[in-house]
C-alpha cells in the first residue's frame, strides 16, 4: 500500500463505530467473569456453610476502603472526560492522574490483604488451608482466582490511563477527539463494577 | 446495484505497492483482503497437517491391533486433530477467510470497521496456531485429552495440556476481535440504501457469527484459563480432590463449545445462500426467513449445550428441556433447507463446480442434522452415547457441511479473489471424488457405531472390521480428491486464464468491480437500489419461453 493511499484510509474516522466495539469488547469481558459467577453461584449453592465460614477470614473493614476507592476513581475518571470537552487539559491530566493514584491505592491495599492471608498460610497448597475442608478451599481458589483476575484489569486499567495522560499531554486526545478516553473510561466503570459485584460475594455474605 | 468502472489503470490489491519490503507487505498490511488470504495460506498448511493427522488415524484403524502406531500415539493423533481441525480451521474458516476478503465489498465498504484490530486478530491466529504446533514437540509429549480436556484426567495427565489450552485460549482472543470487527462493520459501514434486508445473506450469516463470537468465546477463555490455574498453583475450582465439580467443567466447556458449532455451520449456509440463487437464476427464496433463521440458530443454538452430557446424571427436568431445545434448533435450520430446494424448483440450474459443492452440502446437512435430531432423543442418545456414529454425525455436518461450504466459497470466489479461472471439468473431477470419499469414509461409521463401535478407541472387536476396513478405503479417495482439487487451484494461480469481472453471472456488490479488486474495492462507494438476489430479468425470460 502507499504511503498516500494508506493515508486516506485513515482519515475515515468514525466515533460511533469505535464506541460500538469498546462496549462489545465489554460485553467479552462481563462474560468472562460471568463464567467465574457461574462457578461461585455452583458452589455457594453446594457449599452454603463451609462458604459463610471461609468468608470470616476476609477484613470487611479493607472491603469497604477498597469499594469507596473504586467508586471514587470512576467519579474522577467520568469528571476528566468533561474537562476534556470544556477544553481544560490541566484539569483532565490532573483528574487522571487522580484515578491513576486511586487505582494504585487500591492495589496497595490489595497487596496487603493477600499477604496477611499468605503469612496466615491461607494460600493454594499453603498449610492452613489444606487441611480446610473442601468447601472452604474452593471459596478461597475462588477468591484468588476473581479477585486476582480483577486486580489484572486494575493493572491493565493504569497503563492505559497513563497512555491516556499522555495523549492528553501531546493533543492527541482534543475537545473533538476524545473518543479514546470515552472508551478508556468505559473500560475503567466495567473494572469499578465487576468489583462492586465481588465485594458482596465474598465480604459481605455471611 | 450501479454498475461501475471496470476498465481503469489502477493496480489490483496484489500489486499495489506498500510502504513495507516483501513479506511484510503482507504480515503487516491492515488490507481486508490481503489479511483474508493471509488466513487461507496459514488454515490452508493447518488444514493439510489435520488432513495427514487423520489419514493417520484411519490407517491405524484399517486393521484391528497394532498397525502402524501405538495406542498412546493415538491418543495424541485424535486430540492433535480435533485441536488444530476445530480451532484453527473449522472455527476461524469462512469468517475468517471469506469474511474479511467480502464482508466489506458485499456490504459496499473499503474495509472493516478496524483495520489494525483485524492485522492483529491474524498474528494472535498464528501465534496461538503455533503454541499448539509447538506442544506437540516439547517435552511430556503432545496432549492427549481429546478436544475437549475433561477434567480430572486434564489435571492429572503429564503431556503438555498448559500449552494447548493457552494456544486455544489465544484462539478464541482471535476470534473474540473478529466478531467485534465484523458486527460493527455491519453496523457503521453499510453503503447508501443497504439497508439491513438489501444485505448478501452471507452477511446476515456472518453478523449472527459475529454476536455469537462475542458472546460466547469468553466462556470458554476463562474456563481454559482456569484449567491452567489449577494445572500450575495448585488452586481448587475443578479438581473433585478438592472439592470441585468435573461436570461444572463440562457444562462451561460446552456453554461456548456448542454454540461454537454454529460459529463454524452459519457461515457456511450463507455461502449456500449466495450460491444457490447465482448458480439457479433465482431470487432467492423467503428471504426474511433465511436471515431471521440465522439469528434464531444464533439464540437457540446458545441453549443447548447440555446435550452433550445426557449421560452425565443430570436431573430429569434439565435433560428434558435440553432435549426440547434441541429439537427446536431443528426448526430454523429445516426452514434455510426448504428455502434452498425452493429457490431451485424451476431454476435454470447450471453445475458449476461452486453449485455442485453447495448442492453436497444440502445432502450432508441433511444426513447430519437427521442423525443430531436422532441424538437429542434422551432414550437413543444413551444408546449411541460416545460411539462411533457421533463421530459420523459430527463429521456430515462439519466437513460434509461446513467443509463443503468452503470448498464453494472457494470456488465460487476464486476469480474475484485471484484474477484467475480454474479448470471446470478438473474441479468437478475432484469434487466426484470428495462426494464419493467422504460418504465412503463417514457412512458406515453410522452403522459401526449403532452396533456399539466406541469412539476415540484405539482397538476394536473384529465384527467391526468391515466397517473399519471401508471407511480407510473412503479416506483414500477423499484425500485423493482434495488433492485434486489443490493442484487444480495451484496450476490456475499459475497458469489460469484471466477472469472476467463477473464470471458466474452474480448480482452482489462484489461482482460489480473488477477482478481482482483494487485496494478500497470500489472507486467510488456504491449506491445500492435493488436487491441482492434480482433475477427477475431471467424469470421473465422464462415465463415467455413457455
Amino acid at each position: 500500500m502507499s504511503q498516500s493511499v494508506q493515508a486516506s484510509v485513515h482519515i475515515h474516522r468514525d466515533d460511533v463505530g469505535a464506541r460500538i466495539g469498546m462496549w462489545l469488547f465489554l460485553f467479552t469481558e462481563l462474560i468472562l467473569f460471568g463464567g467465574l459467577f457461574i462457578v461461585y453461584a455452583v458452589y455457594r449453592f453446594t457449599y452454603s456453610n463451609e462458604f459463610a465460614l471461609a468468608a470470616k477470614e476476609l477484613d470487611t473493614f479493607l472491603g469497604m476502603v477498597n469499594t469507596l476507592v473504586l467508586l471514587t476513581s470512576s467519579l474522577t475518571m467520568a469528571m476528566s472526560i468533561t474537562a476534556i470537552q470544556k477544553q481544560n487539559k490541566n484539569l483532565a491530566m490532573l483528574l487522571i492522574g487522580l484515578t491513576i493514584a486511586l487505582a494504585l491505592t487500591f492495589m496497595v491495599n490489595k497487596y496487603f490483604e493477600w499477604g496477611a492471608k499468605f503469612s496466615h498460610g491461607i494460600y493454594p497448597g499453603g498449610n492452613e488451608l489444606i487441611n480446610k475442608t473442601n468447601g472452604e478451599i474452593l471459596y478461597f481458589g475462588l477468591y484468588y482466582v476473581m479477585t486476582g483476575l480483577h486486580g489484572l484489569h486494575v493493572i491493565i486499567g493504569v497503563i492505559i490511563l497513563s497512555v491516556m495522560l499522555y495523549f492528553i499531554r501531546t493533543d492527541h486526545i482534543t475537545k473533538d477527539s476524545f473518543v479514546k478516553l470515552e472508551n478508556s473510561g468505559l473500560y475503567w466503570h466495567l473494572v469499578d463494577i465487576i468489583w462492586i459485584f465481588l465485594f458482596p460475594l465474598f465480604y459481605l455474605i455471611h | 446495484m450501479s454498475t461501475h468502472v471496470l476498465e481503469h489503470n489502477e493496480p489490483d490489491y496484489l500489486q499495489v505497492k506498500s510502504k513495507h519490503k516483501g513479506i511484510f507487505a503482507w504480515i503487516l498490511s491492515t488490507d481486508h483482503k490481503r489479511i483474508g488470504i493471509l488466513y487461507l495460506i496459514t488454515m490452508g498448511i493447518f488444514f493439510s497437517v489435520a488432513v495427514l493427522l487423520g489419514f493417520l488415524m484411519r490407517m491405524e484403524l484399517i486393521s484391528p491391533g497394532k498397525t502402524i502406531m501405538d495406542p498412546q500415539t493415538y491418543n495424541s493423533l485424535f486430540t492433535l486433530h480435533g485441536v488444530i481441525m476445530i480451532f484453527l480451521f473449522i472455527i476461524p474458516g469462512l469468517p475468517a477467510v471469506f469474511g474479511n476478503f467480502f464482508l466489506p465489498i458485499l456490504i459496499g465498504a473499503k474495509d472493516v470497521a478496524f483495520p489494525r484490530i483485524n492485522l492483529l486478530s491474524w498474528w494472535l491466529f498464528l501465534i496461538g496456531g503455533l503454541l499448539a504446533v509447538i506442544s506437540i514437540f516439547l517435552p511430556g509429549g503432545p496432549v492427549d485429552t481429546g478436544w475437549t480436556f475433561y477434567i480430572p484426567y486434564s489435571i492429572r495427565t503429564t503431556t503438555n495440556v498448559i500449552p494447548a489450552l493457552f494456544a486455544a485460549f489465544v484462539l478464541g482472543f482471535s476470534s473474540i476481535l473478529t466478531g467485534i470487527n465484523f458486527v460493527t462493520t455491519v453496523h457503521r459501514l453499510r453503503a447508501p440504501g443497504m439497508k439491513w434486508f438489501k444485505m448478501p445473506l452471507f452477511v446476515w450469516s456472518l453478523y449472527a457469527t459475529g454476536w455469537v463470537q462475542v458472546l460466547a468465546t469468553p466462556i470458554v477463555g476463562i474456563t481454559l484459563l482456569l484449567v491452567i490455574i489449577e494445572r500450575t498453583l495448585g488452586v481448587g475450582i475443578f479438581d473433585p480432590a478438592l472439592g470441585g465439580d468435573p461436570i461444572l467443567f463440562q457444562h462451561l466447556f460446552w456453554i461456548y463449545s456448542h454454540p461454537a458449532v454454529y460459529i463454524m455451520i452459519l457461515p457456511a449456509m450463507g455461502i449456500i445462500s449466495e450460491v444457490i440463487p447465482v448458480f439457479a437464476r433465482r431470487t432467492i427464496f423467503g428471504y426474511k426467513f433465511i436471515a431471521f433463521s440465522s439469528l434464531a440458530i444464533a439464540l437457540f443454538g446458545s441453549l443447548v449445550w447440555a446435550h452433550h452430557m445426557f449421560t452425565v446424571g443430570m436431573s430429569d427436568t434439565a435433560m428434558w428441556i435440553f432435549s426440547l431445545l434441541t429439537f427446536l434448533v431443528a426448526i430454523p435450520s429445516a426452514i434455510k433447507v426448504f428455502n434452498w430446494v425452493a429457490t431451485l424448483y424451476k431454476g435454470s440450474i447450471e453445475l458449476e463446480p461452486a453449485m455442485l459443492f453447495a448442492l453436497a452440502f444440502i445432502f450432508h446437512f441433511t444426513i447430519g442434522g437427521f442423525t443430531g435430531i436422532m441424538q437429542a432423543t434422551l432414550a437413543l442418545n444413551i444408546h449411541i452415547h460416545d460411539t462411533s456414529f457421533i463421530v459420523a454425525h459430527f463429521h456430515y455436518v462439519m466437513f460434509g457441511g461446513t467443509g463443503f461450504g468452503i470448498f464453494a466459497a472457494a470456488h465460487y470466489w476464486f476469480p474475484k479473489m485471484f484474477g484467475k479461472i480454474f479448470n471446470r471439468q478438473a474441479a468437478k473431477a475432484a469434487w466426484l471424488l470428495i462426494v464419493l470419499g467422504f460418504n465412503t469414509l463417514y457412512f458406515p461409521l453410522f452403522i459401526a457405531g449403532y452396533l456399539g463401535m466406541p469412539r476415540r478407541y484405539y482397538d476394536y472387536l473384529p465384527e467391526f472390521h468391515i466397517y473399519h476396513f471401508i471407511s480407510t478405503v473412503g479416506s483414500w479417495i477423499l484425500i485423493l480428491g482434495l488433492l485434486i482439487m489443490l493442484i487444480n487451484f495451484f496450476v490456475a494461480l499459475k497458469r489460469g486464464r484471466k477472469a472476467d469481472a463477473n464470471p458466474w453471472g452474480g448480482e452482489t456488490l462484489e461482482w460489480k468491480i473488477q477482478s481482482p479488486p483494487i485496494l478500497e474495492n470500489f472507486h467510488e462507494i456504491p449506491v445500492v437500489e435493488t436487491d441482492p438476489y434480482d433475477y427477475s430479468k431471467y424469470e421473465i425470460d422464462r415465463k415467455e419461453s413457455k
